[in-house]
């Protein structure tokens, strides 16, 4: 177990510096960042005093570990727009994105896994159907769309729930729906594939034959271990809904990291965006570690490869 | 006596076939009718070909130019709404510049085609190439292939690519490159898997016992047997595609105006939503339905070609 920890905190490592090199590289791919600053018609005076003034006269090479050295010790840089540190204005915002997060996978997490065990206790069944309807359907619907039809039907219509703003929980409400619904097919897919594979096992068949219970058998011997997968799909997926609230965010106003991003990107602020991006990247990272870690905990088998 | 029975393995032995399975139906047959039989297979590759002569034809079909803009003529509404302003002339309504919403419905769905198929097909081929080679040669390979699918992965989509498109500046060959080089790790994830099982047969190993070079291998004995994997995951990456561009325009560096894209003419009707829903929910329903007929018909694709996976 711990000769596995140490090789895959070894490769979260590695992942994180070379995203780092990509981030912060990712300001030069338009060639000159004082030039992306400036605008395009700017004066070349005005360009050259850009470039000293942010030091992109520096070689890349001096820039990116002047950088990082900073980024280690928790200074990413002062923001263009906001002439505040960007670091400050990040752990600002991050709760909000965190705890919308936290409600989306909790929502897509307790539609999915039920909805997944009932399909693979009925193959073929009326749920069976109307989970998969349910998952072809979640996988096609833009989430800025349903984002706003939430908002029409709930917010306009039906006036049940408020439109933006982060006031109270119920702002919560549409936002982690529109923003958890994603998550559900793959999830639901993923238990009812498990379950199915479990529920045809041996040990399975003992447990019945031994007179256990039907429910002691399908919750305590088969769901247990067919959401051992779920456990790193759902990290993976936690990941990719930080990176994509900043669509959902835009739409219910809601002042996270991701609305922040939005703003920056709206502002060209690039030590911000190189902030952001880095930050969400590494939060995937640890939390991807921390899944696998508890997979091998759980499954034993992970560990000996 | 001993008294033989013939059974019909005897006989397949002999290489005599009874009527019945004479009769039976070939495999040529019996693939068609899994394909026909196929209720989300054949919804989803409709719904597609609608979609798809919709936008080969746009300038034919279209009632009107979707560029056209007449103030006089705004927000009229779809010909279904009770509302004396409704017009045959444009059945879909108009939006808040007049311009006929079904000819810009039409010129969406180019658009939305063509930046799905082309970032499809170039994520496909990086996913592709990476992924078989570290199937095919493992080892240090496929380590390297491994971390930059990680990589890749740590980090977020949509923010790395409204980052990019607003430094470099957005167009639609942008949009396609940006997507492209991002969306690869899922075909490399599947191309890697399925390059693995393939590659540990006994078919891999008896060219190799006949010498055969590498690229060989690869392109006669893996490539055909991968095919349907890939097949599923280009259907499946195109509607992620479309989705990323929607949301890209969406929130205005994607696309950019007067294009008529589905995810702009959302994003444009935004503000008009409370009064006329109908301005989001049309455009909101044809990409819901291009992504969801794609969708199916890679799952239909899934099941026909891989028998052992149908339930």
């Amino acid at each position: 177990m711990a000769i596995y920890a140490l090789k895959r905190f070894g490769v979260a490592i590695l992942v994180a510096l070379t995203v780092s090199m990509i981030t912060f590289s990712m300001v030069y791919i338009s060639g000159d960042p004082a030039i992306t600053i400036a605008g395009e018609g700017a004066r070349i005076e005005d360009i050259e005093n850009i470039r000293r003034y942010y030091g992109f006269d520096r070689p890349i090479i001096v820039q990116y570990f002047d950088w990082l050295w900073h980024a280690v010790q928790g200074d990413l840089g002062r923001s263009y727009g906001l002439r505040q540190p960007v670091a400050d204005v990040i752990f600002e915002r991050l709760p909000t994105t965190m705890l919308l997060g936290a409600c989306a996978i909790t929502f897509g997490l307790t539609l999915a896994i039920p909805l997944g065990v009932l399909a693979a206790v009925k193959p073929n069944s009326i749920f069976d159907r109307a989970a998969l309807t349910l998952a072809v359907v979640g996988q096609a619907m833009p989430t800025f769309w349903f984002g706003l039809t939430l908002i029409l039907v709930f917010g306009v219509m039906l006036r049940w729930l408020p439109i933006t703003g982060q006031d109270s929980w119920w702002n919560f409400v549409m936002p982690a729906v529109a923003l958890g619904y994603n998550v559900a097919p793959a999830v639901m897919r993923l238990t009812r594939a498990g379950m199915l594979e479990v529920l045809g096992s041996d040990y399975i068949r003992t447990a019945r034959a031994k007179g256990l219970r039907p429910m002691t058998v399908l919750f305590k011997h088969a769901l247990r271990n067919a959401v051992i997968p779920v456990v790193a799909l759902a990290a993976v997926q936690f990941g990719f809904m930080l990176g994509g609230s900043i669509v959902i965010e835009t739409i219910f106003q809601i002042n996270g990291l991701g609305y922040l991003a939005w703003e920056s990107i709206q502002r060209k602020d690039l030590p911000m965006m190189q902030a952001i991006v880095l930050i969400l990247s590494i939060i995937y990272v640890v939390i991807t570690f921390l899944a696998d870690m508890l997979n091998a905990f759980l499954d034993p088998r992970i560990r000996v490869t | 006596m001993a008294e033989t029975t013939i059974t019909r393995t005897t006989l397949a032995r002999a290489g005599i076939q009874t009527t019945e399975e004479i009769l039976a139906p070939t495999p040529g047959v019996m693939m068609r009718r899994r394909v026909f039989g196929h209720f989300g297979l054949m919804f989803g590759a409709f719904v597609l070909l609608v979609i798809i002569f919709m936008a080969l034809f746009a300038n034919v079909i279209s009632p009107h130019d979707a560029y056209d803009q007449q103030l006089g003529r705004k927000l009229i509404p779809p010909i279904w709404h009770d509302s004396p302003k409704t017009t045959w002339s444009h059945p879909l309504g108009t939006d808040h510049l007049g311009r006929d919403y079904l000819s810009r419905l039409y010129h969406g769905a180019q658009v939305s085609l063509l930046i799905g198929f082309s970032a499809m097909i170039i994520s496909g081929l990086i996913g592709t190439v990476l992924g078989v080679m570290a199937g095919y040669f493992g080892g240090r390979v496929d380590m390297v292939v491994n971390f930059l699918i990680t990589t890749r992965l740590s980090m977020p989509v949509i923010l790395v690519a409204l980052a990019v498109v607003s430094i470099v500046g957005s167009s639609l060959t942008v949009v396609i490159w940006v997507l492209g080089l991002l969306i690869w790790d899922r075909f490399a994830v599947v191309m890697r898997s399925a390059t693995q099982q393939v590659r540990s047969l006994e078919f891999v190993t008896a060219a190799e016992a006949l010498g055969c070079s590498h690229l060989r291998i690869l392109l006669t004995e893996i490539a055909p047997n991968i095919m349907n994997h890939l097949i599923v995951v280009a259907t499946l990456e195109m509607a992620h595609a479309i989705l990323l561009e929607a949301a890209l325009s969406f929130l205005g560096l994607g696309v950019q105006p007067p294009t008529p894209s589905w995810g702009l003419m959302i994003s444009e009707a935004k503000g008009l939503m409370y009064f006329d829903p109908w301005l989001i929910a049309i455009p909101g329903v044809a990409l819901f339905m291009l992504v969801l007929s794609i969708n199916l018909v890679g799952d239909g694709l899934r099941d026909v070609t891989a028998p052992e996976n149908r339930s």
